[in-house]
């Protein structure tokens, strides 16, 4: 992770892509989000969505995956050039999630995360705090999910003051 | 088909969703699959860490709070899904050996304007720990298919057309 203080407004990384898998869909369904339109394809036929569809939940647990991966990137590109590492704190947690369109078999669905506010925290010096809108778009160009979170980074320490 | 519909829920209901144990296990395969960073995954570098000690990703506690509503209130009901989630909280991390309780309290419900056969549910769900404190509060609208919508709305509820 870059620190704080490296970091602008306005930033989108894109995070790579996943193609989401009827195996996929039911292996998570099956052990956190088992309704009857994530685990079984004849009774999603049945169902308001018309077919098998991913648990949003799973939708959002891959942008988390994607983002690690990224920033395990981003760091080591940083130490390979020498630079240090921000550590990052932990995220209070997210709001306006949308789960605009359902993510059907065989979906492939590309994720971006995007700067969109940050500032210093008065509370705990040598810490801000940044907000970032997380964004996954199918290979339609459709939104699938979108959603807004937060998370505390370490900033760099402070120059010396020049007298 | 469903025992509960959306004109069964009303404001001020609370749904105790039952209680579980979070193992170091599930803690450590939950994030080597989709959250691996350090303090979800290794003791020592977790110690290392600002959180002191292993935590559970909070991805992981909602997933453990979806499941253990699903199990504790909605495999009984006409649940649709969500359109979204309006916010989480996670409060305070969970660890390995912690007991969880699962509770839902509805806050509103309003018909659909669009879909005569569907209503919103405004829920605040929350896990909270053996002793009631919150770990993690979730305000969410999930659709519910209606008892007395006709046709249409028991075959979105039902899911037989």
């Amino acid at each position: 992770m870059k620190f704080f203080d490296d970091i602008r407004v306005g930033e989108v990384s894109d995070l790579g892509r996943h193609t989401f898998t009827a195996e996929d869909i039911k292996s998570f369904a099956a052990r956190f989000d088992p309704q009857r339109f994530h685990v079984d394809e004849a009774e999603a036929a049945r169902s308001h969505f018309g077919g098998l569809c991913a648990s949003g939940w799973h939708t959002a647990c891959v942008w988390m995956r994607l983002l690690i991966d990224f920033r395990r990137r981003e760091d080591e590109e940083l130490r390979a050039r020498g630079e240090a590492v921000a550590q990052l704190g932990p995220s209070p947690g997210f709001r306006n999630l949308e789960w605009s369109k359902p993510v059907y078999v065989g979906d492939t669905v590309s994720y971006t995360t995007e700067i969109i506010e940050m500032r210093p925290l008065a509370s705990r010096p040598g810490w801000g705090i940044i907000f970032v809108r997380n964004s996954g778009v199918n290979q339609d160009g459709e939104s699938v999910i979108s959603f807004i979170s937060s998370a505390f980074v370490e900033r760099r320490e402070r120059e010396p003051q020049i007298p | 088909m469903p025992r509960l519909h959306w004109e069964d829920f009303s404001p001020g209901q609370v749904t105790e969703c039952g209680s579980r144990l979070i193992t170091r296990a599930e803690i450590i395969a939950f994030a080597a699959e989709y959250d691996p960073q350090p303090m979800h995954l290794d003791e020592a570098a977790a110690r290392a860490s600002l959180f002191g000690g292993l935590v559970a990703s909070g991805w992981h506690s909602c997933c453990v709070l979806m499941r253990m509503l699903t199990d504790g209130m909605l495999a009984e009901t006409s649940f649709m899904g969500a359109p979204g989630v309006e916010e989480v909280q996670w409060l305070t991390p969970i660890r390995p050996g912690a007991r969880v309780k699962a509770r839902a309290t509805v806050l509103e419900t309003r018909a659909s304007r669009s879909r005569p056969g569907v209503g919103f549910v405004k829920f605040r769900l929350e896990l909270v720990d053996a002793s009631d404190q919150p770990i993690m509060s979730l305000m969410v609208s999930p659709m519910f298919g209606r008892r007395d919508a006709g046709v249409a709305g028991r075959a979105a509820a039902t899911g037989k057309l």
